[in-house]
């Protein structure tokens, strides 16, 4: 049996993962998978702590997530091309207005 | 006896003549306004006369009150209703007193009030303003009962401060025209100064007797002897002050002759019988505070000396009709301070009850003349009148007979009480006795002086053609039809102009033949009896005949110069003393350069930069400054730049995490700091 802390720890460092590249990565794209990295490592935690204390809401919790994070993803990557099309640039400094 | 005669209705017919015309009477029919108009002098007047007579007939049925001449020793009857002001030690009344002055002065007031508002029917019928004119002209009225009805010093200056404000719109009344609505600013601010003076005075009154009631003031003072000079001295000056204000006295006249841009009859009204006179009649309801200040007397005796000179000068080559009547009007006033500076109050309000009807009259006839030569006032382009309009012209004849000291008409006894009077006051006396003399030369000449301009010779209404043109068109906005029908033939005014014209100069001639001894005797009781009342008669006589030769040398003068006027002002040789008069001694040009420049500049210095530039300005930049910096911080945040916006949130979900999960408490504990906190 594995303890719950791996998962913890594989869930803290996803989310650093995430947090690092958000901050750090210049490309729109790369930003937006960040993101998603920092979704799947908190949902990690959701899934070990459902698994501990034997409940269930932790789990319908993570589903709710998987599914705001696909209506996300689907948004996002529409603005992301919008964005392409009209500035032929994914870098996130040049896109600093809120106009196209 | 008390609360039968119905005082309170004096001034509230008036008011209520003023409401209904004043929100009403522009949808009402003119026929309408008029009635309502004339009612309330009318009523008023009825009012008065009825008080008197219930006063008069009371005493007569009376067994008890002694024999019937004993008369009118019930006066001064109180009417109160209820407290005003009641703080403390402080009770002041809403009081009306009847006495004799006050008797004399309603019936001036209501009575030549009548007189005015009938002819204000003719002289204003064409105005479009008709309805504002007469609303306007009941509030002077109800001011002005107010005024001389009040039973305290409070009451008074509401009247007073109400006939200030009657006056202001009135003079003000064609006030498209910049000159008219400039008079009106000028008559205000100018009674300012007096009404501050009067206010102070009140103030004294109530901190050294505790009573603003005249009755008990007097009964104060009459209880104390030994109270001279000081502050009561004080409280006669500064009631002068006022005084000098509302009476156009030096050095505080200069409103008067501005105020003739009004309509003629107001000035009639207001300018001249009535409301100029309030400071007399001031001066002599509080006469007990007076008589105890000698030197306040002689105070007032030479400002009234000095006015009647000063004002009589000025209008020896004044060449407005209206405006020689204004300086003329001045000077009587002077004379009525004279009589009050030598104690003589009851001659004082002779020659006020004479000077309401001659001068009343003057002004009405000259309204008339005006209204015939369709607004001209300029006595150059005048002269033929009597053949065009006779009424008028016998109707000021007599009005200047009379203002001159002809033998038997009203103004040569009371102007001879008021001289008589000064002459017995020491050797001061003789002075203002000389001075008062020769400004009764000075009046017969200008008045026959203007008689002679406007009346006689031959119509000189050519003469000047373009300034007259000018002059209609200035005034042809507010009377339209007027001059347009009738500019070029005079004619005689209509018949309810006339009428208060001929029973004015019925007054004018028999006003004064009660006599100045018998209305003494009748205004004792409200006014005091003149110590020295010695009958000399030969002196009397003498005096007299001194001061009717010099009104005949001064018509004599006017008749040899101004026989054969043909448009060269003969005054003009005497070239020095000529350009002083006309340009009124520079008085104007002082008070402009040595009072309104320099509080101009001051108030537009605090205006301009203090107000508007250090304190508006200061806090629009404050403002201003303080959002555009708070702005360029904040704008640093908002950089648009998505990374930047990351840093922020991670840096705010790293600092509340840090606030969740240390335990401060703990923390702050182990270095020393305890918070006080109750949870545990």
């Amino acid at each position: 049996m594995i303890p719950a802390s791996w998962y913890l720890l594989l869930s803290a460092a996803l989310f650093s993962i995430g947090v690092i590249g958000f901050l750090i990565k210049r490309n729109l794209i790369t930003v937006f998978m960040s993101i998603e990295l920092m979704l799947n490592g908190v949902n990690l935690s959701f899934v070990t702590f459902a698994h501990q204390w034997h409940l269930v809401k932790g789990q319908i919790f993570v589903f709710f997530v998987m599914v705001v994070a696909a209506a996300e993803a689907a948004v996002g990557l529409a603005i992301i091309i919008a964005i392409f099309r009209t500035r032929a640039t994914l870098a996130v400094d040049r896109i600093d207005l809120m106009k196209l | 006896m008390n609360g039968h005669l119905y005082l309170w209705l004096i001034p509230a017919l008036p008011f209520a003549g003023f409401l209904l015309n004043g929100i009403f009477g522009a949808r009402l029919p003119k026929r309408l306004v008029t009635v309502i108009a004339l009612l309330a002098p009318l009523g008023s007047f009825a009012v008065v006369l009825n008080a008197g007579a219930t006063v008069y007939l009371y005493v007569s049925r009376c067994s008890l009150c002694g024999p019937p001449n004993y008369g009118w020793s019930i006066l001064p009857l109180v009417e109160s209703y209820g407290a005003w002001i009641s703080a403390g030690f402080l009770h002041i009344d809403v009081s009306f007193v009847l006495d004799q002055l006050s008797l004399v002065m309603l019936l001036v007031v209501t009575g030549v009030g009548l007189l005015i508002h009938i002819y204000s029917v003719g002289y204003m019928a064409d105005d479009r303003g008709y309805w504002r004119y007469f609303s306007y002209l009941n509030l002077f009225l109800f001011f002005m009962t107010v005024l001389v009805l009040a039973g305290n010093a409070l009451v008074m200056f509401v009247g007073w401060e109400g006939v200030g404000l009657a006056s202001y719109l009135l003079i003000g009344f064609w006030f498209q025209k910049t000159t008219a609505a400039d008079a009106g600013k000028k008559a205000f601010v100018v009674n300012r100064i007096g009404d501050f003076g009067f206010l102070i005075g009140i103030f004294l009154l109530l901190s050294t007797f505790g009573t603003l009631t005249f009755t008990e003031i007097g009964a104060r003072l009459a209880a104390t002897p030994s109270m001279q000079g000081g502050v009561v001295t004080a409280i006669a000056l500064c009631l002068l002050l006022g005084a000098t204000g509302k009476s156009a006295q030096l050095p505080l006249y200069v409103w008067l002759p501005d105020a003739m841009e009004g309509p003629t009859p107001v000035s009639a009204l207001i300018h001249a019988a009535t409301m100029v006179t309030a400071g007399v009649y001031m001066i002599a309801r509080t006469h007990t505070i007076y008589d105890h200040s000698p030197f306040a007397l002689l105070i007032v005796a030479i400002v009234g000396a000095a006015t009647a000179l000063f004002a009589a000068t000025i209008a020896l080559v004044q060449t407005d009709i209206k405006r020689v009547l204004a300086y003329s009007t001045i000077s009587q006033l002077g004379y009525m301070f004279l009589a009050c500076g030598v104690a003589a109050y009851s001659a004082g309000i002779f020659h006020l009850m004479t000077h309401a009807f001659f001068k009343a009259l003057l002004f009405l006839a000259a309204g008339s003349v005006i209204h015939g030569l369709g607004g001209e006032q300029d006595l150059r382009k005048m002269g033929g009148l009597r053949k065009h309009m006779p009424i008028t012209f016998w109707t000021m004849t007599i009005a200047v007979f009379t203002i001159a000291g002809c033998p038997f008409l009203a103004a040569f006894y009371s102007k001879d009480a008021i001289l008589f009077a000064a002459y017995q006051q020491g050797t001061s006396g003789k002075i203002f006795w000389l001075i008062g003399w020769l400004t009764a030369g000075l009046t017969a000449f200008y008045m026959f002086r203007l008689w002679y301009l406007a009346f006689q010779g031959e119509s000189r209404a050519g003469l000047h053609g373009e300034d007259d043109s000018a002059f209609v068109h200035a005034r042809s906005d507010t009377k339209l039809t007027l001059e347009d029908e009738h500019h070029h033939t005079p004619h005689e005014s209509p018949r309810s102009m006339l009428a208060p014209l001929v029973i004015l100069a019925v007054l004018s001639v028999i006003g004064g033949w009660i006599g100045a001894g018998r209305f003494a005797a009748f205004l004792a009781p409200a006014v005091g009896t003149k110590t020295a009342e010695a009958a000399n008669t030969g002196l009397e006589w003498t005096l007299t005949g001194l001061a009717v030769s010099v009104a005949f040398i001064g018509w004599f003068v006017a008749h040899r110069l101004y026989r054969n006027y043909a448009g060269r002002e003969p005054l003009e040789a005497a070239s020095l003393p000529y350009n002083v008069l006309s340009h009124k001694y520079w008085v104007e040009e002082i008070y402009g350069a040595l009072i309104v420049k320099p509080i101009l500049a001051f108030s537009r210095f605090v205006l301009e930069m203090l107000v508007d530039f250090a304190i508006l300005g200061g806090l629009a930049w404050l403002l201003a400054g303080t959002a555009s910096f708070g702005g360029a911080l904040l704008q640093r945040w908002q950089s648009g730049n998505l990374r930047s916006y990351a840093a922020w949130l991670a840096a705010g979900a790293a600092a509340l995490l840090l606030f969740a999960l240390v335990p401060w408490t703990t923390v702050l504990a182990n270095v020393g700091i305890h918070l006080n906190t109750t949870g545990h």
